[in-house]
């Protein structure tokens, strides 16, 4: 997810794109994110002039939901579920584990730049909790083991075993 | 021989695809269906054989090879030998209308869709006046399944009624309470079913758009919507003129950003329209002044795939299933500390403990089920007194529950019900779409006072405030975030009162 958005992103063709789709700011920004990983404070002026709308209400916007992100976030997004579900299954534990063993909190990255964790709230993997999202993977039963493997795997060459 | 392995997330999240992955290897291509909800028994590999469709689960790739043995010879010597899958118990006694087709085959194969009564139900409404639909729905007793229950023939009566020159059809795939994944499941099993659903209320009504509001928690729906709806409209299902009546629906798919609030339909609305996923006011209700200003039917996945079975069984059909005022099935979803969780369809009016000691068998830890929360996050905490509550959208009113979207989890013997209240405010606090104060203040102090509760300090005064503070969210509330957000906190201190004393419980 990781690209270097300098401050001189150029997300021209994106609103061109999107500027006449209704309702098409989430879509924008979803597009933003997906090409930058990020959506930096530097491209509001140009959403905001694509879209007819105030820089106040774009960054409202981007500020509203918990899926923008405004920095660069690691390489690999791990979202942990705090739903209930998942907290009769132990979550509350698993992400006491994953703070420690990555040394984060929610929302941070850890030093290398490789991990960014988050919470979510419910995968709809509810069934076979806890559970947790690897960038657009979701991994069921997950114990502190389970994720120390799904860590393990993410370092190496051959990647998360599904 | 032909062989099935799902692709839907909980398949795909316990392996699925590493099952698949060594069919290939020993030279067998599998079909990827959908999953027929029995998650407990996922990775679930079917084979198509003489003595019907067989079932072994749950699989892992290292299986494949004794299992291809054993098929070979006796396959019901192999140890994860279930038999015929549609004769498994927990499915057999199910009354699947919207879940008839789940897992059947490949849920993006249009072919297999229509082999399957698809699109039935759209082509007897082509033939129909928009208000012979309308009546249909009426006379079927549908109520909307997100939570609210609100008779869908009667919303759709409204629209229908408007004069405008754009109406809109908005289906609610935010499905974002815990506990429930029945939407997903549609959308990841048979997801042709929810665009004919949408195209017969589009023609209902008289809307030429229609959009899914899906949330981002769920790419592998996203992705299928996606090739589902560009399928159907290159046959024709959707777009200018559909199977030739020169009636025009068009659909799309849009993304969520991680806001729980937007599952409430006129914050979806907004966020639809790309602003802040702010609830509004009602009135105008959204079937009056909805998206874009323009008279919208706004309905749950669930809602609007049962259109499809009213369309094509009738509605007399439809409305024979259930009890009272609750008709039709019910899309129970079991999950949490469970054995056998999974999805379940049943007429309403099965009690509680029947689906979570029947069908689930118990806690996943084998430890005693001391509370169930039924309907999400929102929903209240049922101690052992009011398990035999049958579900039905009146009773569980009449104890001060909900049944919601139809989500129900478990908990075993080592939950904390009162951190469980406090994460009910907490969750309250991060998801609050802040318009009104008792929702965003409230919840903040919500989880002040419970933690001045809990390590008792001046008790008694504190729970006093508590129960003031959960009056002021009910009544004063726009929605039903703030306004129901005090279910489970009073529900835990009403059922679970030593668990306040400071001592906590379990290891949570």
């Amino acid at each position: 997810m990781e690209k270097s958005a300098q401050n001189t992103a150029d997300i021209s063709h994106l609103v061109t794109q999107f500027r006449s789709v209704p309702g098409g700011l989430l879509p924008l920004l979803h597009a933003i994110q997906g090409e930058l990983g990020y959506v930096p404070e530097s491209t509001v002026p140009a959403i905001a002039a694509g879209l007819n709308l105030s820089r106040a209400e774009v960054h409202g916007v981007i500020s509203f939901y918990h899926d923008f992100k405004t920095h660069p976030v690691g390489k690999t997004t791990v979202q942990i579920c705090r739903s209930e579900a998942c907290q009769s299954m132990g979550s509350r534990q698993l992400e006491a584990h994953a703070k420690a063993t990555l040394g984060v909190d929610y929302h941070q990255t850890t030093d290398d730049g490789a991990i960014t964790l988050e919470p979510v709230y419910c995968l709809g993997n509810c069934a076979c909790s806890p559970s947790v999202r690897i960038n657009n993977d979701i991994y069921a039963r997950v114990d502190a083991a389970r994720f120390d493997q799904l860590m393990a795997d993410l370092g190496s060459d051959t990647g998360v075993s599904k | 021989m032909t062989f099935y392995i799902p692709q839907d997330t909980t398949a795909l999240a316990l392996g699925a695809e590493s099952v698949a992955r060594a069919l290939q290897t020993a030279g067998v291509e599998p079909v990827r269906n959908g999953s027929r909800g029995m998650f407990w028994l996922e990775p679930l590999l079917e084979v198509d054989t003489e003595e019907g469709r067989i079932g072994f689960g749950p699989v892992s790739s290292k299986d494949i090879p004794s299992i291809l043995d054993a098929l070979e010879t006796d396959a019901s010597s192999h140890d994860l030998y279930l038999g015929q899958v549609e004769q498994i118990d927990y499915l057999a006694s199910q009354q699947r209308l919207t879940y008839a087709r789940a897992g059947l085959g490949d849920p993006v194969c249009l072919d297999n869709y229509q082999a399957l009564n698809g699109f039935k139900g759209l082509k007897t409404a082509l033939a129909m006046t928009g208000q012979q639909i309308v009546d249909q729905v009426k006379d079927s007793g549908l109520r909307g399944r997100g939570g609210a229950a609100f008779p869908a023939g009667i919303k759709w009566q409204t629209v229908l009624n408007c004069e405008a020159e754009q109406k809109y059809i908005v289906c609610n795939a935010d499905e974002g309470d815990s506990g429930t994944f029945a939407d997903r499941l549609v959308m990841e099993s048979d997801p042709y079913q929810l665009i004919e659903g949408m195209a017969i209320a589009g023609l209902a009504v008289g809307a030429t758009q229609g959009y899914i509001y899906l949330r981002s928690e769920y790419p592998v729906a996203h992705r299928l919507l996606n090739i589902a709806i560009e399928r159907a409209e290159a046959a024709n299902f959707l777009g200018d003129n559909i199977q030739g009546s020169g009636k025009a629906f068009h659909l799309e798919v849009r993304l969520g950003a991680g806001a729980y609030i937007c599952g409430e339909e006129t914050s979806l609305l907004e966020s639809l329209e790309g602003k802040r996923g702010m609830v509004r006011a009602k009135p105008p209700l959204p079937a009056i002044e909805g998206l874009f200003g323009k008279p919208t039917v706004v309905n749950n996945v669930l809602t609007l795939a049962a259109i499809s079975t009213i369309l094509e069984q009738g509605a007399e059909t439809y409305q024979n299933f259930g009890m009272g005022r609750s008709r039709g099935t019910l899309a129970i979803q079991l999950a949490g500390n469970i054995k056998r969780g999974g999805l379940i369809e049943l007429a309403f009016g099965v009690t509680l403990r029947e689906v979570v000691e029947g069908y689930g068998q118990g806690t996943f830890s084998g430890r005693p089920i001391r509370a169930i929360q039924v309907g999400g996050p929102l929903g209240a905490f049922l101690p052992e007194s009011q398990w035999d509550t049958p579900l039905d959208y009146e009773a569980f009113a009449a104890i001060k529950a909900m049944i919601g979207h139809g989500g129900i989890v478990v908990f075993d013997d080592s939950a904390d019900m009162a951190a469980q209240a406090r994460f009910a405010m907490e969750f309250c606090v991060a998801e609050s779409c802040g318009k009104c104060t008792p929702c965003r203040i409230g919840s903040v102090r919500g989880v002040e006072v419970i933690d001045r509760i809990v390590a008792n300090e001046d008790r008694d005064n504190n729970l006093i405030l508590l129960h003031d503070l959960c009056d002021t969210m009910e009544m004063g509330s726009l929605c039903a975030m703030g306004g129901m957000t005090p279910f489970p906190v009073r529900s835990a201190l009403a059922h679970f009162s030593s668990d306040f004393t400071g001592e906590g419980r379990g290891d949570n």
